[in-house]
């Protein structure tokens, strides 16, 4: 999940689409995330690379939204609705996640096993 | 536990057995090898029987009686006369041959001056201004001569050194040589040839005690600038107690770094107290106690060295061997000791400040008392010390401090407090803690001898890796000294405008 400066990123993705639930007054989506280009990414205990100042999944309500829709803790979210999360500072990408007027939010998220998923199943059908 | 082993004929057995094991084991091995013994030297067989008449025997000690004395004792009771009688000779002659020259090098430029009048009081030349101004600066510079050289060589010895101070050897003869010469050429060219002009015999005399001024300062520079700079790192170990302290001293002879070091010896050991040696002694004799040697095959097989050198190997074999709990009575002991003498601390601490608050310094405005009331420091102390004795001697008989203090010594030392306002800890702090040497009576640490044991010559300076031992009467000092390194530094400049932060920052947003 390291880029390089001046390429294109390229990850394998997971699209996962969130449903927000009414709590009171607030939409909640049952995760926390950590991480943003202002923060300091060498404490991300979830990234590979530990400049990798992406959006993380740092921690998820059990039986929320989030946990139902697939997410998992560690992941690493590229994009919210459309809008980019690899570079954004952490109060952007609360921003992005949190609008009053969107009832879903459709994630593409990244993880290490997707990548391992893929490389496997590339292996066992080399014609593929 | 030793396994009975299979015996071969003709083996060697030396065996160490414990003693308090099961004696069936023992008598075992025993019977079984006599009989091969017995076997295999059967005409010799009177040799290992025991003599019956032994009882019948008598001895005689002949030779010197207790009052008489050997050749050694002769020759050693002479030279410790020698020795005594021969260190005040040394002294008293070195401070004469040191009074003699000073007054030899005083009145070396006053007799240069005042001899052309003695000699030729004829042809006296009148002293003019410039020639006076000389006999002036004479003057002072003399006065200034001898107050410096009174300051720097007439001072008490504080020490008897072995073997003479070679600096100081060398700057007398160089003064020596210096004002033989000057002499010389004073009898040559003037008294010789009786040179009129009394200017020239002032710039001489003046010209002596400038240069006399130059030697002293050569001395103050030899004798005392030269060893401040710190070159060596002397390690001091007191050899029974393992006491170690670490000093820094400049560039000395051995014997003057040897002074150095007993002076700071006084001041920083703490007393040494042979009475805490005796538990570490006595168990080193319970580790060999337990064992006793037998040796099975008889006497007469093998040299004597031999046999000793097999005993002790098989002692050291047998004690590795052996379950050793001295460990565990150590640590119970040392714990033990520990609470009691924390218990009895406590006690004393108690009745001592108990004991300060009977008595109350008297005001001057107070109206006053009887006669009888009003007491002096010492008769204060002798009336409060009974209420605290006996808390204060056993406590001292626990910590093993008893022989260190007398009772005529904590009188004076609690009257020694209560004069000059001292508080109950303060009073304390002497017997809770050994100090140094120098705090205890005379008796303790006045006239030392001190035996200087070095393989170097002790006039030759101290070098990285020099080691000399200092032997006093009970224990030894052992002194090892390390060059200290060469120090490179270098330098870093750090720019003030150059300290500047960022906050780092991880926050955790839940959505």
């Amino acid at each position: 999940m390291s880029f390089v400066p001046g390429q294109p990123v390229t990850a394998v993705v997971q699209r996962i689409e969130i449903q927000k639930l009414r709590e009171g007054e607030n939409l909640i989506l049952g995760f926390s995330i950590g991480g943003g280009i202002d923060q300091d990414p060498g404490q991300n205990p979830f990234s590979e690379d530990k400049s990798d100042k992406g959006i993380y999944v740092t921690r998820i309500t059990p039986g929320g939204p989030a946990e139902v829709a697939g997410l998992r803790i560690g992941d690493k979210i590229m994009q919210v609705n459309g809008w980019d999360m690899t570079m954004v500072t952490h109060d952007q990408a609360r921003k992005k996640l949190t609008k009053k007027r969107e009832d879903v939010v459709r994630l593409l998220i990244t993880r290490k096993s997707l990548e391992e998923a893929v490389k496997h199943s590339k292996g066992s059908h080399p014609r593929q | 536990m030793l396994s009975p082993t299979v015996m071969e004929e003709g083996d060697e057995v030396l065996q160490v057995l414990e003693v308090g094991e099961a004696v069936e084991e023992v008598k075992e091995v025993i019977i079984s090898t006599i009989e091969e013994e017995i076997r295999r030297s059967s005409p010799l067989n009177s040799k290992t029987s025991q003599d019956d008449n032994w009882g019948e025997t008598t001895t005689a000690v002949t030779g010197t009686s207790e009052h008489s004395l050997s050749q050694e004792d002769i020759v050693r009771i002479t030279k410790d006369l020698e020795d005594s009688v021969g260190l005040d000779c040394r002294r008293y002659v070195t401070r004469s041959i040191a009074v003699i020259l000073g007054l030899l090098v005083f009145f070396t430029p006053l007799a240069f001056l005042v001899l052309p009048h003695i000699l030729w009081p004829d042809k006296q030349q009148r002293c003019e201004t410039a020639c006076e101004g000389l006999v002036i600066s004479v003057a002072f510079k003399l006065l200034i001569l001898l107050l410096a050289v009174w300051a720097l060589f007439f001072r008490p010895a504080r020490a008897g050194l072995p073997r003479v101070f070679v600096f100081r050897i060398l700057l007398a003869v160089l003064v020596l040589l210096f004002v033989t010469s000057y002499w010389l050429f004073y009898s040559v060219r003037i008294l010789h040839s009786q040179d009129p002009d009394y200017k020239d015999i002032v710039q001489y005399a003046v010209s002596l005690v400038d240069a006399l001024l130059f030697i002293h300062y050569l001395a103050v520079v030899l004798l005392e600038l030269r060893q401040l700079q710190p070159c060596y790192s002397v390690c001091v170990t007191r050899a029974t107690d393992g006491e170690t302290r670490h000093y820094n001293l400049g560039q000395l002879s051995i014997q003057r770094a040897a002074l150095a070091v007993i002076e700071h010896y006084y001041c920083d050991f703490p007393i040494h107290n042979p009475a805490l040696l005796s538990a570490s002694k006595s168990r080193a004799a319970k580790h060999l106690a337990g064992l006793k040697v037998y040796n099975v095959d008889g006497p007469g097989n093998n040299a004597s060295a031999g046999i000793a050198q097999s005993q002790s190997r098989a002692m050291i074999a047998a004690a590795a061997r052996r379950r050793d709990t001295s460990h565990n009575e150590l640590y119970y002991e040392e714990a033990e000791h520990e609470r009691r003498v924390r218990k009895r601390r406590a006690r004393l601490v108690v009745a001592v400040e108990e004991a300060f608050t009977h008595i109350k310094r008297m005001q001057e405005e107070e109206p006053k008392k009887a006669p009888g009331d009003v007491m002096d420091p010492r008769e204060a102390a002798q009336a409060i010390f009974p209420s605290m004795a006996r808390a204060l001697q056993k406590y001292l008989r626990t910590t093993k401090q008893q022989h260190c203090h007398s009772m005529e010594s904590i009188q004076q030392h609690l009257a020694f407090c209560i004069t000059n306002k001292l508080t109950p800890k303060a009073f304390l702090e002497g017997y809770l803690t050994p100090g140094p040497t120098l705090q205890y009576g005379k008796d303790h640490w006045l006239g030392r001898r001190w035996t200087l044991i070095s393989e170097a010559s002790v006039t030759s300076g101290l070098k990285d890796g020099s080691v000399f031992l200092l032997k006093c009467v009970d224990f030894c000092l052992v002194v090892t000294s390390r060059k200290i390194p060469y120090v490179q530094m270098s330098e870093e400049y750090i720019d003030p405008k150059s300290h500047k932060f960022v906050l780092r920052l991880q926050s955790e947003t839940s959505v």
